[in-house]
């Protein structure tokens, strides 16, 4: 088996006596979507911080490739190439599509120390961009203010500047977040045409999208791994159908 | 010529106005005009530039006079001892401005919101104070200067001269500004301004490009302040007053921030406002302060919002 790309040793983060993220490990191979489950409450948005360089962990380590990442700040990450998008969508409103991709293009394409020529006019900024607003399915909607954008369409702009970085692994915050069954179905079809091609680590609580995209899963409860497994392993898991699945199950009855 | 830009044609009919302002002023005999406008124009630039901090980088800084009186008291402390050379004026200018922003930067930008509003008139404070304390330099009377000399290159003592000097600075920066802020580095702030946290995410070291903002402000605060030195030929601590910052940041709102133009328009219809106002009562500020908050309140963008665009709506 090759070598993980991401390996998570041991991390742990409090919040006084609550254990948001509890002597956690686990590791995602290098190619594959590795989807995170859990129910509320559960800690993935503690870990996501960890992971993004936003919240410093209490113990523990997160290697990325061999280096110890635990803890860099994120504008290192995503120099490393470790792009992440938000479960609240994150964007430039005022400017257009393209402009907001452009960004993310820039942060990895030379000094930003530039004085004088007009970054708009740049090609090496617009080419890449305009490629990676093509990849999501925005194409047409370049020169559209990312605030005018729908919400469907906001959240594919999260996943272009995600892109736009050039990363060797995305990690994805609930990119369905509040999207409807077709919006949804759409995300999914624009996350699979990245399988393969980029290493992805997917929070999510679209079970859907989850089963339709990952290789394998993980299910977090209270802070802990309780399974990881191929999604089949994971439907059968029955500790995981009491946790989480039976929930969802419950709600939908 | 159909689709010309109204605010293009307004910048530079402006622009215009203020060059001719010296021959129509000096036919009718008023050179009291020429000192006023020389004196919008000054303030112009120490607008513009707050602008490039607060419009484009969003970020409030209530100290921003600190660099009239930076640049204003290196002609002066120069002068005094008998330095005369205008190189060495606004060389001096333009370095202690970018030390001081450098500092204050560098402390205040580790804060945000309203603590950075206070923390950059703190400073601005401590300098006024400095400014009142030194005897040597006047105190809070102020010192006398004497114009910075440009051998036969420029006399600034001539009034059109320094009228001129003065115009060719603002428009020199507001080309290098819109050129700036339509840059890579532009981007960068203007997208700190707009969202950090997204800014970090993609891989920007956020903290420098705030900085090297707010030294490119104070630089260009601090030629104003030197400018300013030359136009009125005495320097007093006031004009490092939080008052003063004050005034500065109403000229940006009123303008228009994050216009560029703007705060031109904006330095321009407050002093001229002050100028009339005063002259009809000395409680000016009645008048003024009612017309502000209507202006803030149905033009959201300022006096430059107003303005058309070429056509429909654009962010």
């Amino acid at each position: 088996m090759a070598e993980p790309l991401l390996v998570i040793e041991g991390l742990i983060k409090r919040f006084g006596g609550l254990v948001a993220t509890d002597n956690l490990s686990l590791d995602v191979l290098p190619g594959e979507v590795h989807a995170i489950i859990g129910p509320n409450g559960a800690g993935k948005t503690t870990l996501i911080a960890q992971l993004s360089g936003e919240l410093k962990s209490d113990a523990g380590r997160v290697l990325f490739d061999g280096q110890d990442i635990t803890d860099l700040p994120a504008h290192a990450l995503s120099m490393i190439g470790l792009a992440r998008s938000f479960q609240v969508t994150s964007i430039f409103r005022d400017f257009t599509a393209l402009d907001n991709v452009a960004l993310a293009v820039q942060a990895h394409a030379g000094s930003s120390f530039r004085f004088w020529s007009a970054a708009r006019k740049d090609r090496v900024l617009r080419d890449p961009a305009r490629e990676a607003l093509a990849r999501v399915g925005l194409g047409a909607r370049a020169d559209v203010i990312a605030g005018d954008l729908s919400h469907g369409e906001q959240r594919q702009l999260e996943i272009a500047m995600a892109i736009a970085t050039g990363p060797r692994m995305l990690l994805l915050d609930e990119p369905m977040a509040g999207m409807g069954g077709e919006e949804s179905a759409r995300m999914v079809d624009i996350l699979r045409e990245f399988k393969g091609s980029h290493t992805i680590l997917l929070i999510e609580h679209d079970m859907d999208a989850v089963f339709a995209l990952a290789d394998r899963i993980s299910v977090l409860v209270y802070g802990r791994c309780i399974a990881t497994g191929k999604p089949d392993e994971i439907r059968a898991n029955e500790e995981v159908r009491q946790a989480y699945l039976g929930e969802e199950e419950a709600v939908h009855a | 010529m159909r689709s010309l830009n109204p605010r293009v044609v307004v910048i530079l009919a402006a622009l215009l106005l203020l060059a001719l302002v010296p021959p129509v002023m000096g036919a009718l005999n008023q050179p009291f005009y020429l000192e006023l406008f020389a004196r919008v124009m000054v303030f112009a630039i120490a607008a513009l530039s707050l602008d490039l901090i607060l419009g484009y980088g969003g970020m409030v800084s209530f100290g921003h006079a600190a660099y009239l009186g930076i640049g204003g008291y290196a002609v002066a402390i120069l002068s005094h001892y008998d330095i005369g050379n205008g190189f060495l004026h606004f060389g001096v200018a333009i370095v202690a401005s970018a030390a001081v922003a450098f500092v204050i930067g560098a402390i205040s930008l580790r804060t945000s919101g309203v603590y950075f509003i206070m923390i950059t008139l703190a400073f601005c404070q401590m300098l006024y104070f400095l400014g009142i304390s030194i005897e040597e330099f006047g105190g809070d009377d102020g010192i006398n200067t004497s114009r910075s000399d440009f051998g036969s290159l420029l006399d600034l003592g001539d009034a059109t001269t320094l009228y001129y000097f003065i115009f060719a600075f603002l428009a020199g920066f507001l080309y290098f500004l819109h050129r700036l802020v339509n840059s890579r580095f532009g981007m960068v702030i203007r997208g700190i301004n707009s969202n950090e946290r997204r800014m970090k995410a993609l891989g920007f070291a956020t903290f420098r490009y705030k900085l090297l903002a707010f030294v490119i402000a104070g630089v260009l605060c601090g030629v104003a302040g030197a400018l300013l030195a030359n136009l009125t030929q005495f320097v007093t601590p006031t004009i490092m007053r939080w008052e003063r910052s004050g005034e500065i940041l109403v000229m940006v709102l009123m303008g228009g921030m994050g216009s560029l133009f703007g705060p031109v328009l904006g330095a321009a219809v407050f002093l001229l406002l002050e100028e009339y106002l005063a002259a009809l009562t000395e409680h000016w500020m009645v008048i003024f302060g009612p017309f502000l908050v209507i202006l803030v309140l149905f033009a959201r963008r300022g006096i430059y919002g107003l303005i058309p665009e070429r056509s429909g709506r654009n962010g």
